[in-house]
């Protein structure tokens, strides 16, 4: 079970801190449009093509004592941060980036520009615009967002293992744990982890589309209907 | 005073790339921008509200300078004290129509914004559905509460994009009225764009015709669109019927001429216009301006009779549409109206022959 709590605290480390980075990029990308944009997109979207295995070299080359990321954590910290908690959600955030990003710029680009200009004509700047238009109306791609990036860390497994290797109670996640039990043939244990991540991962999902569909339903409902 | 001098060329990926180029002093009081769909009034808009920027010009209210493109000064939409109303009216959502009409006045102490509200509300007959979302209210109310919404910030001008467009004749009059009211006290200039004719004749305050990005006339709705100069407008002012002619003879004594029509062998007397024999012109007539007679009519001071057959008749609201065809081969169709009474004492039928009568100067010859 500690493998269990070790995934569940690492999603929602890293749905928490994507939210925060995310919500601004995604802003960004929704509302900007200049030259480069597309290069940024593509480098978003990236982590959804790569093989968790090349993104977890990259990053653990980063993360190691002769990485940029590395030696500056050594010289802050006096520590590396490969193999270590922290290490694991700065490779998880990467990799479930566009998980996070991505719903959030679909929902920032359904909101009618209209009410944009009518806000910043009723004296608001992009700081108000943002927080009493824009947020309460991408409320459903928020939700989607936050589940989308704590499930999909919850089940990663490449990134995990080149960058936080296999140390109980550190760096050993339930899926690792799972494939470490099947590589010693304990299949009644695997088997009652997969179990519980596949009930997580399903009550989890469910909630996205409930939710979801309540508030896009309260939301949009009387408002198509004329 | 709204003093707006502004070009702007339409970005490459428009569906037509034309220039607005246009010069205005708007004073207080309702000044309607007319014009075809496409005619760059939105554009217009969006220039003064700070939206677009132009590529050059000048945009004065009362004085204060908001935009000056050659000394770079560019306030921004937040801080013009514009308000603007757009045709899909823009209210939040999420908010009830309090919430709505409170969203400019943040910075006001909240006993007062309370207040001001409330009085907008009152103003505008929305009292009742303060606490309603704004979502579950009915076109016209959403209409109201938007014009209190864009009034509650005390704007200098408003700017008013097709807002009515959706609504029936009486519930537009009404929200027009109480617009009028209040501006009564405040006296702001109102910059309202249209493409219906049926409004320019119900608002009938002074007019702006705005074509192709070009300002093409102004003055009094009756000034301007009863004798319109080119058809692009004509069409657009409700002239139902617009016909390719010839001129081919000219009574400058009398002034008149005669214009063949291209199509058919009609021939039509006209208004002396700058035309000279044997050039081109284009006709237009509006379909109240012809009066249908089942018999041949004589003893008329009308100069234009015209034999034909009703080939369509059809009815739309509180009105008959007739088509009556000029010969047999249906080339130039006369597109009339006609009240429900007219059509009923008369027993009109398709297939009947009719005879239409047209003032001469009922004929306006365009430039086209």
């Amino acid at each position: 079970m500690d493998s269990l709590i070790l995934s569940i605290r690492l999603a929602a480390c890293v749905s928490v801190i994507l939210l925060l980075i995310g919500t601004p990029l995604a802003y960004w990308l929704a509302y900007w449009n200049w030259r480069g944009k597309f290069l940024l997109e593509a480098i978003v979207a990236l982590p959804l093509v790569l093989p968790p295995t090349v993104l977890g070299f990259y990053v653990l080359i980063a993360l190691g004592p002769h990485g940029p990321i590395g030696k500056l954590s050594e010289s802050l910290f006096h520590r590396g941060l490969a193999f270590t908690f922290s290490g694991l959600v700065f490779a998880s955030v990467l990799y479930s980036f566009p998980f996070t990003v991505q719903p959030l710029i679909a929902s920032f680009e359904t909101i009618d520009r209209r009410l944009l200009d009518a806000s910043a004509l009723l004296g608001a700047g992009s700081f108000r615009t943002f927080a009493k238009v824009i947020l309460p109306l991408s409320l459903p791609g928020i939700v989607t967002a936050v589940v989308l990036s704590f499930a999909h860390t919850l089940g990663e497994f490449g990134v995990v293992l080149m960058v936080g290797g296999n140390l109980p109670g550190i760096t050993r996640t339930a899926s690792i744990d799972i494939y470490d039990r099947v590589q010693s043939m304990e299949y009644a244990e695997a088997n009652r982890m997969a179990l519980v991540l596949l009930i997580i991962s399903f009550m989890v999902l469910s909630t996205v589309y409930g939710v979801n569909r309540q508030i896009g339903r309260r939301m949009w409902a009387s408002w198509a209907a004329r | 005073m709204l003093k707006a001098q502004l070009q702007k060329a339409r970005s490459a990926r428009a569906r037509s790339s034309f220039v607005l180029d246009v010069a205005i002093e708007i004073p207080s009081g309702i000044t309607i921008v007319f014009g075809p769909s496409g005619a760059g009034k939105s554009t217009l808009l969006d220039c003064i509200a700070g939206l677009l920027k132009p590529d050059s010009g000048r945009i004065e209210i009362d004085g204060e300078v908001l935009l000056d493109v050659e000394q770079r000064i560019d306030v921004s939409p937040a801080k013009r004290k514009i308000a603007y109303v757009f045709q899909s009216l823009a209210l939040f959502p999420h908010m009830t129509v309090e919430q709505n009409v409170a969203y400019g006045l943040a910075e006001l102490p909240a006993p007062q914004r309370a207040s001001r509200v409330k009085a907008m509300l009152e103003a505008f007959r929305v009292q009742q559905l303060a606490k309603r979302k704004a979502r579950e209210i009915s076109g016209g109310e959403q209409q109201r509460v938007a014009l209190a919404r864009s009034l509650a910030t005390s704007p200098r001008v408003l700017l008013l994009d097709e807002p009515l467009t959706a609504l029936d004749e009486g519930l537009k009059k009404s929200i027009m009225e109480d617009l009028r009211r209040w501006n009564a006290a405040q006296n702001i200039p109102i910059l309202y764009v249209t493409h219906s004719r049926s409004e320019v004749d119900a608002l009938g305050e002074r007019v702006i015709v705005l074509d192709q990005g070009k300002i093409i006339s102004t003055g009094t709705p009756h000034e301007v669109l009863d004798a319109p100069r080119r058809s692009s407008l004509a069409q657009a002012s409700g002239f139902e019927n617009l016909f390719s002619g010839v001129v081919t003879e000219l009574r400058e004594s009398d002034g008149v001429m005669r214009v063949r029509l291209v199509k058919g062998a009609c021939e039509i007397e006209t208004p002396l216009g700058h035309a000279a024999v044997k050039t081109a012109v284009r006709l237009a007539i509006r379909a109240g301006d012809i009066l249908l007679a089942t018999e041949r009519p004589y003893g008329l001071s009308a100069r234009n009779v015209i034999a034909g057959k009703i080939i369509a008749l059809e009815q739309r609201g509180t009105m008959f549409v007739a088509q009556v065809a000029a010969d047999a081969d249906r080339a130039v169709v006369f597109t009339v109206h006609l009240t429900l009474g007219a059509k009923r004492a008369l027993e009109l039928d398709v297939n009947q022959p009719a005879w239409l009568v047209i003032k001469t100067h009922s004929c306006h010859v365009l430039e086209d």
